[in-house]
């Protein structure tokens, strides 16, 4: 596997310590942070995903003779 | 036995969504996305020498080689559709999926419509003329 396996582990941390992120910060009263950090974890994780996906159609197509 | 660690891996990631979608659904999806992309992107790489295979085989048999292209292409086709559409239903939205389902069954039905086309006109060829 030549691909970055970590990467599942990064996305599970990311996803837990995120949620961590958030309920600390709405625990302590601060609803807008709670949500602004979530929206960044979220979109960190979205680019792994994206390019990982941007890949993935680029094998299939050159794989699959498209073009 | 690579078949092993794909399946370790699918467990692990299993595991791991479980434990996410307590905290947060949208990152369990993801992981689940990136799992699923991760091993067809380690299956596609493998499926190329089969092809190549099969390649050498249209060649030697001399079937037109667009007959070849066209076929590989609506297998393609219908793994992205496959693959997109059981990645939209796990994040619950079952409609949308069977949207992206229809779409690929449209697109292979007009890339299928030239190798149709020279079917019929062979059945035709067949028939007696004249009648």
């Amino acid at each position: 596997m030549n691909f970055d396996i970590m990467a599942i582990f990064q996305i599970a941390g990311i996803g837990i310590i995120t949620a961590m992120i958030h309920t600390l910060l709405k625990s302590s009263g601060k609803e807008e942070y709670a949500q602004w950090a979530t929206m960044v974890g979220f979109v960190i994780v979205l680019f792994m995903v994206l390019r990982l996906l941007g890949d993935l159609f680029q094998e299939i197509k050159t794989t699959f003779l498209f073009q | 036995m690579e078949i092993i660690q794909i399946v370790g891996l699918g467990l692990v990631a299993a595991a791991l969504v479980l434990v996410l979608r307590e905290q947060k659904p949208l990152f369990a999806f993801l992981l689940a996305a990136f799992t699923g992309l991760f091993i067809f992107l380690y299956v596609v790489g493998k499926i190329d020498a089969v092809l190549n295979v099969l390649e050498q085989l249209a060649d030697r048999s001399g079937i037109p080689s667009i007959y070849l292209k066209t076929i590989l292409k609506i297998i393609g086709i219908a793994y992205i559709a496959e693959f997109g559409s059981q990645i939209v239903r796990d994040a619950g939205q079952e409609s949308i999926a069977s949207k992206i389902e229809f779409a690929g069954k449209i697109l292979i039905l007009v890339l299928a419509v030239p190798i149709i086309s020279v079917i019929v006109e062979t059945v035709l060829g067949l028939l007696p003329v004249g009648s």
